[in-house]
């Protein structure tokens, strides 16, 4: 085991500064809304989403509302899913260390698993639980050491939560690089700008959802023949 | 809320977030194609995602009355042109949210 993980740890570096970074940020934020430092830990740990946990917040400070924050949650990460059913193959030979496996499936981990190259004398198991394990802990060290220091430090939050709008701000324009996102990603901003104006703050996530879906069943001739040039 | 229903709250995040992971393998096990339309979604709604959470963040900015959603579109701009000329996302989120909160801390007050 811990020939692997030496071996796998460098191939994580980059996760290491962007979890702990992000980590640290939603840490923060969240005791900046009145939560104590231990629920950055708790929520680190146990629903380990970045973007998830960012909405979570918002979620958590509007009021006590599980079956909301469910599908909310549901929607924030529907992306998952298609993690899952590419992994399908991959993870069927892994046996019990699947199940954490599939747990710990977050946007880098799966970019990761999905590009990197076992290094010599690692098997394929080995590479993506370490892989697993080691993002894992760098997100609950990042959530953990941000409800620290914001606990700790007397600073002036106000304005943190745009650390959440600039994060998808970012992967907007990552996206947008290739062409045959495009139309998707307007057809998402139309969507939602329009169901934030006639439904408001509170329930236009749930109409979006189910906008995009009517809106990309309706139009799928034209654009599965755009993403498919 | 209660310590209690902070728990309760956590528990919704935590399960739903699974959910998403897991629903995949329980719904295609080993062998199951999976459905074409299923397939296709897969493709375009993360991206249509993004979007939706970006309109998320702004939902509660102030458009009609001061500033405007000033700060909101100049620390956008910001963050946006970052990106795009030094291709480091940690940096243009670091400064974009530093400059939006010295916006509404100090001049959009």
């Amino acid at each position: 085991m811990k020939k692997t993980l030496r071996a796998v740890f460098p191939l994580t570096v980059p996760v290491l500064t962007g979890y702990v970074f992000m980590g640290m940020a939603f840490g923060i934020l969240l005791v900046s809304k009145g939560f104590a430092p231990l629920w950055a830990f708790v929520m680190g740990v146990f629903i380990y989403a970045g973007s998830g946990q960012f909405v979570a917040v918002g979620l958590m400070t509007a009021g006590f509302d599980p079956l909301g924050a469910f599908l909310v949650t549901l929607m924030v990460n529907a992306r998952h899913f298609f993690y899952g059913v590419s992994m399908l193959e991959r993870f069927k030979s892994f046996g019990k260390a699947r199940w954490y496996m599939i747990f710990a499936l977050t946007d880098e981990t799966f970019a990761l698993c999905v590009s990197a190259k076992a290094p010599e004398g690692i098997s394929e198991k080995n590479l993506y639980l370490a892989v697993s394990v080691l993002d894992h802990i760098y997100w609950i060290a990042g959530c953990t050491l941000g409800g620290i220091i914001g606990s700790a430090l007397p600073i002036n939050t106000a304005g943190i939560d745009f650390v959440m709008t600039a994060l998808f701000v970012v992967i907007f324009l990552g996206q947008w690089k290739s062409k045959a996102n495009r139309n998707p990603a307007l057809i998402g901003l139309g969507a939602s700008a329009v169901c934030r104006v006639i439904f408001g703050p509170d329930l236009f996530i749930l109409a979006s959802m189910a906008a995009l879906v009517v809106i990309f069943s309706l139009f799928r001739k034209p654009i599965e023949r755009e993403i498919s040039e | 809320m209660t310590t209690l229903q902070t728990l309760i709250m956590v528990a919704a995040f935590s399960l739903a977030t699974f959910g998403t992971r897991v629903l995949a393998f329980l719904l295609f096990p080993a062998g199951k194609k999976t459905p074409r339309f299923v397939t296709y979604l897969g493709r375009v709604l993360p991206f249509a995602v993004t979007s939706m959470l970006i309109v998320y963040c702004l939902k509660n900015a102030k458009i009609a009355e001061a500033p405007h959603g000033a700060p909101e579109l100049i620390a956008i701009l910001l963050v946006g042109a970052l990106f795009l000329r030094l291709k480091n996302s940690l940096a243009a989120i670091a400064a974009g949210t530093v400059a939006y909160m010295i916006m509404v801390q100090l001049i959009f007050v």
